[in-house]
């Protein structure tokens, strides 16, 4: 007890940081192999380059099947031969199948895809820390990991084989066996996604029939993780994979992409964890938006709708993906969203946090959005000038305001005579502002006497709460504080 | 309108008919309601109306949500026909809201009925709430299932079928999988009520919902599946209820599956014993060994509703064994939610082979999982485990149980300590606590310093209970250091739950014993240089002087705080001046007029304006001016 300190015993807990340092890497087993009967010992069988041809299928199925048997890895003393017989057998399976021609015969598809589903398809365990944080956190590894890599490795040249044949594989390689590689995205080890994602790529492109449920899928895995579970490891690796689908979607888009596009991607741009996969997701959006520019608006009207408001770090990656899309952004498009575009990015350059306000400025060091402002400057302006010059004067932090002046400087140049209208009616307009907003309170006031003094305001809303006799649905304009629950964009 | 409109033109032409209309075009319609509604009768009065109206479509979110808080005044107003005709079309155009603007008006809603006329109206709230059942946001779309809920009572038979049902049945049929979501919660409040041709529609819409494409509306389904079945005839449970919930129980979704353990619960309590075996134990027994730990995890999570739910016969021969399996499971997590309830299964089961059951099936497994790998999990067993003691009772306890409380007294984890001591009552009354007293010892100085101060709070609020059981000799001689040395502990909280104890203490041993070993420890801390110990002294007096009588405070604790009052640092005084306050009613006459007041006099012209303040609240509280 003398080891805890002084202000240990005043806090009681430690800082984070501090428990995270003492926890030791982590490795997690499946709960797989439980379920199956303890491991019978397993003999080395010859190798497959030295049994005689005739012979070489009946020995590659019969080391297929051996690698059928499971063991447990969390326990490092058990069945250490028979572990080691696996992992050299399934390295020459992967040899045999990578360098041989013809070995992929017809009835060798059931026992590949056998001895595949057996080894990687399993429940993943729950994650060891409820709270595990991607970015801070070290993701705990798949114990078993030295045998499930060779298997994936296996899977992967398996598929690459110039002798493969997707109209045999698709008997095997399914929408079951598709729904449970999918599943295995959430996993925590980041070697395992990294495999997942390749070998799903190729699945994609060699099974046409299974693409457009693979989609839906994935659709299904992110509208869960953005209503319901807001917890899923894999989705910078699904969203990996769709960049490069998108890329191939075919000319016009159908309602199924746009509809991807609106009600799934932009909506995840509300997670939490955002910042873990926005550079897949920005890239998702911005090929959509190369592909058909007339999508532009609803996009970034979008982006607008669930654009962060209390989260700085999100607002910056808005921001950055903002500018990605008008690098790519038509001039038609421009003049349709600047007006609510460019009101948001005049609430950014006022931002207090000096990284918004910074991300925000450096838009004007960007050639082609000066040359869109330069053309539209008698709509932008206007709705910029307020918030610059008033951060001019105001923003805690030098370097914003030196940015400021250069962008206030820019504006001048394009328009000289608006900039000196605007200077001029620049006090007028708060002072109008003022007013409107005193006239704004004047107006609550009122209607808060209109109520009590009306008799028939009252009496009508106590009949309403007698009503209901439910406290929680009472005075209604009370209850929204009673509510817990934030809605996703307030994150 | 709108709604129709977009069902025509489906879910593409739905995505534009979401962008917000130009600026031109709401400036034309909210002009037009405000000369409707202020302007065209010139009636002042609704003025401020007409500006809460114009903010509902203010840019700044702040104003509409303000001004949709006070949605139900504005309707007032307005009186019932308008806000029929006008206000309500307008709410159904404002739907493509922010989030928190239509969780408002979602909540609101359901609070409309008399401002729309009553009952016989209550269906012109649809329409809205309608649309905001098929958002997006899971929180805005369950607040308008409930509101609609809500008002679902408020419609008439006859308004429910015309008006009501075609809106679940749109709901259930929609494009986009929100909406055919919230027609799952909307099933089980219509069915009751309509005539036997639309409750056929109604069970076949749930059944297509139940295997729909979408796992998300599946898991909407399945976890109304109970609720559904509840309101169902009992022929139809068995009929249709049953087929449904053995798919969902085998969906390929464990998220799915986990949900129809759930609905096991509710199922199975509606049907008849004799039809349990066929029709929900092959689906349980499942269930019990899903691949999927989370399933395994529900259903131990579930278990006593299930218990109670299938029945003691059901229970012997079929639950008894899935328990020991889930005690015994590969995944800390499942044996953690087995483990809570293991208690609970006991208490539970046929009072004739009770005793058996538990000795020779459940022990084995609560004593392996005493030492189990996973501090969850033996946390969980430490917070139920002395709950066993009353069913067994004294002999059982002693030469089974107690050894395994003693392990997991000297746990190495403290929350299983902490879980012990604080259940120890229900050992009290079975065995008495000497028996514990010279292991549980350790464990509670152990515990009385953990780094923790939440763990030493709730170790020190047990100290009454053992003082009493402990008997005071072995008090003084064990704990009563302990319990000083809380008096001074770097946290507040510790410091103020140990002058409560003291208190109470003194309320067991009585006054002599305070006089002897309590009181001049607590003076002694008058004179220590930290003004926090010295007010922890101010403290103590203020709980013990009842408890300790006239004499004890007159004679020995009013001197020290008299003393005290000229202590330099003006948190201490005005102390003394509170505690004056506190203990004069104990104090005789004369010490308050000769001592007491002199005091509170000087302190009463003090520098601080604090110390002058308490002091001259004391004074008038004394009534000694």
């Amino acid at each position: 007890m003398s080891a805890i300190s002084a202000s240990e015993k005043v806090d009681g807990f430690t800082r984070k940081s501090m428990r995270k340092a003492q926890k030791q890497r982590k490795s997690q087993g499946s709960s797989q192999y439980r379920t199956q009967s303890a491991p019978v010992e397993l003999s080395p069988l010859p190798q497959l380059k030295d049994a005689p041809s005739t012979e070489q299928q009946e020995l590659f199925t019969q080391k297929l099947q051996q690698c059928c048997m499971l063991f447990d890895f969390l326990d490092s003393v058990t069945d250490l031969k028979s572990k080691e017989i696996k992992r050299a057998t399934l390295n020459e399976l992967v040899d045999y199948v990578s360098t041989n021609r013809g070995v992929l015969v017809e009835t060798a598809y059931p026992e590949i895809t056998d001895m595949i589903c057996t080894n990687i398809f399993r429940t993943l365990p729950p994650s060891e820390n409820p709270d595990f944080d991607p970015e801070e956190d070290e993701p705990t590894l798949e114990a078993s990991w030295p045998h499930i890599q060779l298997v994936y490795e296996f899977l992967l040249r398996f598929l690459e084989n110039p002798d493969f044949q997707p109209s045999i594989a698709k008997r095997y390689i399914d929408q079951k066996f598709v729904l449970q590689l999918l599943e295995l995205f959430d996993s925590e080890d980041p070697r395992e996604r990294d495999f997942l994602k390749t070998i799903l790529h190729r699945i994609y492109g060699k099974f046409l029939g299974l693409r457009a449920f693979i989609r839906k899928q994935i659709n299904n895995i992110f509208l869960r993780f953005i209503y319901e579970t807001e917890h899923f490891n894999g989705v910078a690796e699904l969203l990996e994979i769709l960049g490069s689908i998108i890329n191939g979607f075919a000319l016009p888009l159908k309602a199924e992409h746009k509809q991807f596009l609106m009600k799934v991607l932009i909506p995840l741009h509300t997670a939490k964890a955002l910042s873990l996969f926005h550079a897949q997701l920005a890239y998702c959006v911005v090929q959509f938006l190369e592909k058909d520019p007339t999508l532009t608006e609803p996009v970034i009207r979008g982006l607008l709708k669930f654009w962060p408001k209390t989260c700085s770090q999100k607002e910056v990656m808005f921001l950055g993906e903002i500018e990605e899309i008008l690098d790519v952004i038509e001039p038609t498009q421009f003049k349709k969203i600047q007006e609510p575009l460019f009101k948001q990015i005049s609430k950014c350059v006022a931002n207090p946090h000096f990284q918004v306000a910074e991300r925000a400025l450096y838009f004007w060091n960007n050639e082609y959005i000066l040359s869109l402002i330069e053309e539209n400057i008698d709509k932008i302006l206007p709705i910029m000038f307020g918030s610059l010059y008033r951060i001019s004067k105001e923003h805690w932090n030098p370097t914003i305001v030196a940015l400021v002046y250069n962008v206030l400087k820019t504006l001048m140049e394009m328009n000289c005579t608006l900039f000196d209208e605007l200077t001029s009616s620049y006090k007028a307009d708060r002072q109008r502002e003022k007013k409107k907003e005193q006239e704004r309170d004047e107006l609550w006031k009122q209607l808060e006497e209109l109520r009590l003094s009306n008799p028939t305001l009252v009496h009508g809303q106590n009949r309403k709460i007698l009503k209901n006799n439910n406290p929680r649905y009472g005075p209604s304009d009370s209850s929204w504080d009673n509510e817990g629950k934030t809605c996703s964009q307030l994150g | 309108t709108n709604l129709q409109q977009r069902r025509r033109e489906g879910p593409a032409a739905a995505l534009l008919w979401q962008k917000p209309r130009s600026a031109a075009q709401q400036r034309h319609s909210v002009t037009a309601i405000l000369s409707k509604m202020a302007g065209a009768d010139g009636d002042d009065s609704l003025y401020p109306i007409a500006v809460l109206i114009d903010e509902l479509r203010n840019e700044d979110v702040q104003l509409r949500l303000n001004s949709i808080k006070k949605l139900s005044t504005i309707a007032l107003a307005l009186g019932v026909e308008r806000t029929r005709t006008e206000l309500l079309p307008f709410l159904t155009d404002t739907i493509y809201d922010e989030d928190e603007v239509l969780l408002a008006l979602a909540e609101q809603l359901g609070n409309f009925t008399m401002l729309v006329g009553g009952p016989e109206y209550v269906h012109c709230l649809l329409p809205p709430l309608e649309s905001l059942a098929t958002v997006e946001e899971t929180v805005v779309r369950d607040k308008a299932v409930e509101s609609l809920r809500k008002i679902s009572q408020e419609h008439s038979p006859v308004d429910l079928e015309v008006h009501f049902e075609p809106l679940v049945k749109r709901l259930a049929s929609g494009d986009w999988f929100t909406s055919r979501t919230s027609a799952c919660g909307l099933f089980s409040v219509c069915y009751p009520r309509v005539s036997s041709t639309v409750k056929a529609e109604i069970r076949q819409h749930f059944r297509t919902l139940c295997s729909d494409d979408t796992p998300m509306v599946r898991r909407a389904a399945a976890s109304k599946l109970g609720e559904f079945a509840k309101v169902l005839e009992l022929d139809y449970v068995k009929s249709d209820i049953i087929s449904l919930f053995t798919a969902l129980a085998s969906d390929e979704q464990d998220s799915v599956r986990l949900l129809a353990v759930e609905a096991c619960v509710s199922i199975a309590t509606l049907l008849p014993q004799e039809d349990l075996e066929t029709l929900v134990m092959p689906t349980l027994r499942q269930a019990a060994e899903d691949k999927s730990w989370r399933v395994r995890y529900m259903v131990a999570d579930k278990f006593s509703e299930l218990q109670k739910a299938v029945g003691p016969e059901i229970t012997k021969n079929d639950l008894v064994p899935a328990f020991q399996n889930l005690l015994k499971d590969c995944e800390a997590e499942v044996r953690a939610a087995a483990a809570n309830k293991v208690k609970e299964f006991c208490e539970n089961l046929p009072e004739d082979s009770r005793e058996q059951i538990i000795m020779t099936h459940i022990l084995p497994c609560v004593k392996e999982l005493v030492s189990d790998t996973n501090q969850h999990v033996k946390s969980a067993l430490a917070s139920v485990i002395m709950g066993l003691s009353t069913i067994l009772g004294k002999d059982n306890t002693i030469e089974h149980l107690l050894p395994l409380f003693l392990a997991q007294l000297k746990d190495e984890c403290p929350e299983v300590r902490l879980n012990i001591i604080s259940n120890l009552d229900c050992v009290n009354e079975v065995i008495g606590i000497r028996q514990l007293s010279q292991s549980l010892l350790p464990a509670i100085v152990e515990l009385a310093e953990d780094a923790k101060w939440r763990v030493r709070l709730a170790i020190i609020e047990y100290m009454p209970l053992l003082a009493g059981q402990l008997g005071v000799e072995f008090f003084d001689e064990k704990l009563n250091t302990l319990c000083m040395a809380w008096l001074i502990d770097h946290v507040y909280a510790i410091r103020e739950a140990a002058t409560c104890n003291l208190m109470k203490l003194v309320e067991k041993f009585g006054a002599e014993w305070a006089q002897n070993t309590i009181v001049p420890k607590v003076l002694g801390m008058a004179n220590d240089p930290n003004y926090l110990h010295r007010m922890t002294t101010l403290f103590c007096i203020n709980a013990l002087s009842e408890a300790c009588g006239q004499d004890i405070t007159t004679k020995q604790m009013l001197p020290v705080v008299l003393k005290m009052s000229n202590d330099q640092v003006a948190n201490v005084r005005f102390n003394v001046a509170k505690s004056l306050q506190k203990i004069g009613p104990v104090l005789d006459s004369n010490a308050l007029q000769t001592e007491v007041k002199p005091v509170l006099e000087k302190l009463a012209t003090d520098t601080d304006m604090d110390v002058k303040y308490f002091a001259q609240e004391a004074i008038s509280v004394l009534a000694l001016a």
